[in-house]
Order: C-alpha cells, then sequence, then structure tokens
C-alpha cells in the first residue's frame, strides 16, 4: 500500500464541476510535482491534502489514515510565502515549531529553530522583520518553516513563482539539496516545466479545467543528481521536455471535449523511454513561463 | 530633512507671532474716548482698572501665570484650581473609556469572527452610532440616579462603536493565508486569537481607540456643562457665568492641549504595533 492514495477525488460545485475521478497514488520519499493550465483544480487539490479545502467526492489516505481537516503531519508552504510580518524570521519559525512541540524549553526551540534558518542560507537574517527580505528570502523563510515541523509530507503551492528567475534558480537548487538530504515526500504545484523536470521523481499531467482530470502520469525518467546548469546537456531532458510542452500546448484541452479518452486510472508515461511520441520540433521553442 | 523642519518650526512661530499681534491690535485700549470713559467710571465709584471686554495678552499671560502657578487649590465647589477639574475631566474619561474597550474589544472579535453575528448586529451599529452621545443624557440620569455616572455613561457610549466597529473590521478583515498558517499548524483557538488575530488587527484597533478617545474628549466638555459640579467643562461654563473670558480662553487652550497629548498617546501605541506587510 502506497504511503499517500487519492482515489476518485472530485470537487464540484452546484454550476460547474472542477474536476473529477482523480486518482493516483505516492510513495514515501517521492517528489512529485503536477502541471496543468490555470483553473485546472490543481490548488483544490493541494488544499484537499492540506486539510482546507474540502473536496465534494473520494478520499485522501495518507500513512493508513484518511486525511480529514489539517495537520501537523502536512507542512505547507504557501504561493505568497504567509509570512506573519510582525514576528522576525526566527519568531516565524518558532510559531510552527511551538504548535508541533509545546513542551520544548526556549533552548531546544532556538537550536531547532537555527538548524532550519541554517539549512536554508538565512544565517544571520534571524532577527529581521519580512518587510526587510527579499521575496527570495521571504520564501526561504517559508520552506525553513514547512521543514522545521518535520512533517510527513510536504505541500509546495507555485513557491517560486513570484520570484524571478535567477532567485528561483538558486532556491530550486537548495530544495534539491535539502530533499536529498531529508528524503522528504513533497507534492508541489509548478507552473514552470524545467523546474518540474529538475525537482519531481513524476509528473502529474491535468487536463483543462472545468471538467478536469489527471490525464498522465509521467515518470521523470532523468538520472539523479540533477544539476541545473548541466541538465540540459541530457538528451533526455528534451524527450521529458517536450512531451510536456507537447501536452501543455495541444493535448491538453482535448479532454473536455472527448477527443482524448479520460483515464479513470492515468496511464504511466516513460518518454524517451518505451513507445513515447516523437519529440515535435517546434515545441522546442514554446515559452510556457507565465 | 532636518532643514525642513527647522523651515517650518520657524514658519509656525511667525504664524503665532502675526495672530499674537492682531490680538494685540485689536485689543488696544481705545484713546479718545478712554477720558470720558475714565470720569464715568470715577462717577460709578469703580476702579478703572476693571475691564470687561475682551482680555489683553497681558491679561492673557497674567491669568496663565495665576492657574500654572497654583493649579491643584480647592476653595469650595465654585472655585478649584485647573489641575483639580482636568483631573476629574481625565478620570471619567479614562473610566468611560476603559469600560468601553473592555466590552468593545472582545465583543468586535467575536462579530469579526462570526459573519452570521456580523450581519445580525450590523443595523443595530449602524443606528446606534450615529446618535450623538448627549442624546443618552437625560436617559442615563433617569436610569442611573445619579450625576457623575451618567458622565461616564456617556463617554462610554460615545467611545464604544469606534472601538466596535474598527475591531470587529480588524479581525474580519485578518489575512486568509495567516489563518491557514495557523490551520495547518493546528493552532488551539486561543493562541490563534491572541498570536495571530490579535496582532494582525492591532493597528485597526488602535485606529479605532484613536478615534474613540478624540470623540470622547470632545464629549466629556459637552456632558460636563450639562451635568455641572466637577471637570474643565464645567469650569468653562462657570466662567463664562462669571463672564470671565480671560478663564474661558485658558480652559479653551488647555482643553486642546490635553486632547493632542491624550491623540498623541494612543498614536505611539499604533506605532509599537504597526508592521509593514
Amino acid at each position: 500500500m502506497s504511503f499517500l492514495q487519492i482515489q476518485d477525488l472530485a470537487k464540484r460545485y452546484p454550476e460547474s464541476t472542477v474536476f473529477e475521478g482523480v486518482n493516483f497514488a505516492m510513495d514515501k520519499g517521492e517528489f512529485v510535482c503536477i502541471i496543468g493550465h490555470s483553473g485546472c483544480g490543481k490548488t483544490t487539490i493541494l488544499n484537499v491534502l492540506a486539510g482546507l479545502d474540502a473536496a465534494s467526492g473520494g478520499t485522501v489516505i495518507m500513512d493508513n489514515r484518511e486525511v480529514a481537516g489539517p495537520s501537523l503531519d502536512r507542512g505547507v508552504v504557501f504561493q505568497g510565502h504567509a509570512l506573519m510580518p510582525w514576528l522576525s524570521v526566527m519568531s516565524n519559525i518558532a510559531f510552527a515549531v511551538r504548535s508541533r512541540w509545546p513542551e520544548w524549553n526556549r533552548i531546544q526551540m532556538q537550536v531547532h529553530c537555527q538548524k532550519f534558518i541554517d539549512l536554508v542560507g538565512l544565517t544571520g537574517a534571524e532577527h529581521k522583520k519580512p518587510s526587510q527580505l527579499s521575496g527570495g528570502m521571504k520564501q526561504r523563510v517559508g520552506i525553513a518553516r514547512a521543514f522545521a515541523i518535520q512533517p510527513k509530507m510536504l505541500l509546495l503551492d507555485e513557491p517560486f513563482g513570484a520570484l524571478d528567475a535567477l532567485t528561483r534558480g538558486t532556491i530550486q537548487d537548495e530544495l534539491v539539496r535539502i530533499c536529498a538530504a531529508t528524503r522528504q515526500t513533497v507534492f508541489m504545484i509548478t507552473h514552470d516545466v524545467d523546474e518540474a523536470i529538475l525537482l519531481a521523481d513524476r509528473i502529474l499531467l491535468m487536463s483543462n479545467g472545468p471538467n478536469a482530470c489527471i490525464a498522465e502520469l509521467v515518470d521523470n525518467t532523468l538520472a539523479r543528481p540533477r544539476d541545473r546548469h548541466r541538465i540540459h546537456h541530457d538528451p533526455q531532458y528534451y524527450r521529458v521536455r517536450n512531451h510536456l510542452v507537447e501536452f501543455l500546448v495541444n493535448r491538453s484541452k482535448l479532454y473536455q471535449s472527448g477527443e482524448a479518452a479520460r483515464p479513470a486510472h492515468p496511464p504511466v508515461v516513460r518518454p524517451g523511454v518505451e513507445d513515447a511520441p516523437p519529440p515535435t520540433p517546434s515545441a522546442k521553442i514554446v515559452n510556457l513561463r507565465p | 530633512m532636518k532643514l525642513e523642519s527647522l523651515k517650518a518650526g520657524a514658519l509656525s512661530l511667525v504664524f503665532l507671532a502675526v495672530f499674537l499681534g492682531i490680538w494685540h491690535l485689536a485689543t488696544l485700549p481705545k484713546a479718545e474716548i478712554q477720558g470720558a470713559a475714565d470720569e464715568y467710571a470715577k462717577l460709578m465709584g469703580k476702579g478703572a482698572k476693571k475691564s470687561d471686554g475682551f482680555p489683553t495678552l497681558g491679561q492673557m499671560g497674567e491669568a496663565f501665570a495665576t492657574h500654572i502657578s497654583d493649579p491643584f487649590y480647592d476653595r469650595g465647589s465654585n472655585d478649584k484650581g485647573i489641575g483639580i477639574q482636568l483631573g476629574h475631566s481625565l478620570g471619567r474619561v479614562a473610566l468611560g473609556y476603559l469600560i468601553a474597550c473592555l466590552i468593545a474589544v472582545p465583543l468586535g472579535f467575536l462579530i469579526g469572527m462570526s459573519p452570521l453575528l456580523y450581519r445580525a448586529l450590523n443595523p443595530f451599529i449602524q443606528v446606534l452610532k450615529p446618535i450623538s452621545p448627549l442624546a443618552w443624557m437625560p436617559l442615563a440620569l433617569y436610569t442611573i440616579k445619579d450625576s457623575g455616572i451618567s458622565g461616564i455613561f456617556v463617554i462610554f457610549i460615545c467611545s464604544v462603536w469606534p472601538l466596535l466597529i474598527n475591531t470587529a473590521f480588524g479581525v474580519a478583515s485578518v489575512r486568509r493565508d495567516w489563518l491557514n498558517v495557523a490551520k495547518t499548524l493546528e493552532v488551539k483557538p486561543l493562541r490563534k486569537a491572541f498570536a495571530v488575530i490579535l496582532p494582525a488587527a492591532a493597528p485597526t484597533i488602535l485606529t479605532g481607540a484613536r478615534i474613540s478617545i478624540g470623540i470622547a474628549w470632545l464629549v466629556i466638555v459637552a456632558a460636563e456643562m450639562l451635568v455641572g459640579g466637577t471637570g474643565i467643562g464645567y469650569f468653562v461654563w462657570n466662567e463664562w457665568n462669571n463672564l470671565n473670558l480671560t478663564n474661558v480662553i485658558f480652559a479653551i487652550l488647555v482643553i486642546g492641549v490635553v486632547g493632542m497629548l491624550l491623540d498623541f498617546l494612543i498614536a505611539k501605541l499604533q506605532q509599537a504595533v504597526t508592521y509593514v506587510e
């Protein structure tokens, strides 16, 4: 039995259905990215996993227990960092740590927080307020806060969406390093195909909403460790990338109209390894970044 | 920056000098009728020093000196030092305001957290808010049957609305993100209220507190004129009945300065809890 199982998840409103028939599973220590166009319900799925939103149907089972409501077992990194502006970096993290281990004394708390501040490379900024930090540094605090409670699973809602490309790169590297060191189970939303290829073990492709579904599970066949600066020399990189881009540009819209069959259990695709569709040359130059 | 404030300060002094100059010119003794007036005064058997017109700057200065040199004298119910009168007024304001805080902040918290309660109580608040606090005075006097406590009640009723509305608004508009953080961390309701909602809403609550203290200080003067007995408002009315304009002007200035200090105090508090997003 997998660590996380999502069965027949659906979100419906009286006037429309956002997504339905969402089935997938995750193993412990796995890094899964979900990609899809805006409005397909990625954030809703993440919020259901976090316990912040209720699904209209289906179940989520983590570690043999049904997910109902928020829990310290699942750490969330929010899109807009969500730091409390009246607290310093240290206090923001300590707020989370105190929720997890209320019995700890001040020293234990401080040592633990410091460990995670150092981990994300913010040593020296412990007593700064969020307003004194750059966007990238704020997001690092958000990541440190989520890691500091040592959750069983980490949920990242497009954490680097608001950052410039350079900062995004450095934090991605850091995330790769931290995840390799902690073997954390991560579920992450992204719009950035390259980011998904760099970070993920598997990539979930969602069709367009409303009435979205998970169309494919793409196995990221790129070998680890992956280096952001050399990854594009690997021919396998383009096979995976082209497959993702091809889906987003051409195939993601076919599922609504019924031109493509909605899979009850999405097929596992291993681009470039077995019967993958041939890469479309034109797809290479399509810029998908928002 | 420093030069700017120096310039502004200098200009303020110029404005003050111009104002005092106009005052001085306007209250100069009128020379041509002076002689006749003196004779008339002699005929009437009065001292020539007595003047019942608008006070001159010299007379104002004298009044300042006497009041400030002995602010706490007490010679019966109609003759108390300015310090004692101010003390009574500030005491009433403090008490009424404190009770208003104790009721409005927790109640505002509840209203802000519950959209149902917010909508259910909103019509009452909207009707009660614009009522002049002095309109409550007869009702207060009738039910409480004590003029002192009625004064405090009037302060309470005028301070409670801005505090209540701002607290409810501040609590209701705490960013969803922060509440979600608290949710995912399984923060208990009481800790959430004190560690997330209160600091997030504090600047808005203190804006309400600042409006309230301003209104309370405006209202206490009028309330004391009605109720009588003690206080700066009663002092003004009493000096008007004595036709002592010098003391009235002095009291007006004191009211202004004290109101400014009260506002400054809350503004400092507000500064301490304000955060930059």
